[in-house]
């Protein structure tokens, strides 16, 4: 029974979630905290906190979270499953639709539209990670170090076409550094 | 698998695998694909990795998308489930991933750029005024992601109704 509440629960926060992000927390703490009672508004925030120093998105990651809470590994396997089984239905059935070999006339004509309004999209969501990774960090002394590592690695994309990784690593090294020179002007 | 700071996150990594490498995916499909995410509920970065495996591999490799992106989450999740409290508290996890998010945000600056640049390949004049207008609409206002793409449908739907089409070269 247990298990097919958190489906249910879980299937209703993947079918609900549109605009992504911090844009599903009051749906997931709806569901959650206040009908299903399976996190405390404080375990909540510590899954936000959770969220924002792991990978992955933040309706999965609480997936994950409430699965184990309530029922383990396999309620961790179901809650995630269920999370992102209406978007998958939905995908197959535009995949079936958009990826035919020939495109009717009208879809094109939106593509025509859709993908520079997505480049659009994308430049806005951009610009508030940027300037919040940038500008918005509360330490002082970590900021410019950082600004530096975001400039550095526009270059060097931009020069030669680097691999992501390493430089994602270097920016954890050269936070690390910032963190670690924090450290010491405190103390 | 390293979608910090927000679904987009993930369009980078595509690039790198599918587009750079392999050349398997155009800048220009890409953005339809971001597109076709938008529209349905859920992460984009699942959606994207859904549809990426459509794309190349048909129904079998949106299953794989599927999995490969629920897969990383689920299972640093479970193992952190164990002692989150020191970990999301840690300075110096807090301090390294203040790096990492500087890192990929400089990466998705790179990205933007692209992809902008494919998508005002052709009708330059359009997609620039269409490009800018999202841009604006999404910065200034809460208007839903999905609205603007359903209106952004519309626009060209109507648009190119009436616009002869452009010879290619």
């Amino acid at each position: 029974m247990t298990m097919l509440r958190l489906f249910i629960a879980f299937l209703e926060v993947g079918a609900f979630a549109f605009g992504g992000g911090y844009a599903v927390l009051p749906l997931i703490e709806r569901v959650i905290v206040h009908r299903y009672g399976w996190l405390t508004m404080t375990e909540m925030t510590d899954v936000v906190s959770i969220s924002q120093v792991t990978p992955g998105p933040i309706a999965l990651n609480a997936a994950t979270f409430v699965g184990m809470r309530v029922a383990g590994i396999p309620g961790a396997v179901i809650a995630s499953v269920a999370t992102v089984l209406p978007q998958a239905i939905l995908l197959f059935l535009f995949g079936i639709f958009f990826f035919r070999e020939k495109r009717s006339a009208t879809i094109e004509h939106a593509f025509m539209s859709l993908r520079p309004g997505v480049a659009g999209l994308i430049a806005a969501s951009t610009v508030s990670i940027f300037i919040a990774s940038a500008f918005l960090s509360t330490s002082p002394v970590v900021m410019d170090p950082l600004v530096l590592v975001a400039l550095a690695v526009v270059l060097i994309l931009r020069i030669r076409r680097a691999n992501i990784f390493p430089l994602v690593f270097l920016g954890a090294g050269i936070g690390l550094i910032g963190g670690l020179v924090e450290y010491l002007t405190q103390t | 698998m390293m979608t910090f700071g927000g679904g987009y996150t993930i369009v980078p990594l595509i690039r790198e695998e599918f587009a750079h490498k392999e050349k398997l995916i155009r800048d220009d499909e890409m953005l339809e694909l971001i597109a076709l995410s938008q529209t349905a509920p859920g992460p984009i970065a699942v959606s994207t990795a859904l549809l990426t495996g459509y794309k190349l591999k048909g129904r079998r490799g949106a299953i794989v998308g599927i999995v490969a992106a629920i897969l990383p989450p689920l299972i640093i999740i479970s193992i952190l489930y164990y002692f989150y409290t020191w970990f999301a508290a840690n300075f110096w996890v807090r301090a390294a991933l203040r790096g990492m998010s500087g890192a990929i945000s400089a990466i998705m600056v790179v990205a933007v750029y692209d992809l902008a640049k494919a998508s005002l390949k052709e009708h330059k004049l359009f997609s620039a005024i269409i490009l800018i207008a999202a841009f604006l609409t999404s910065t200034f206002t809460s208007i839903n992601t999905g609205l603007i793409i359903l209106a952004l449908a519309l626009v060209g739907i109507v648009a190119f109704r009436y616009v002869p089409k452009e010879k290619k070269p």
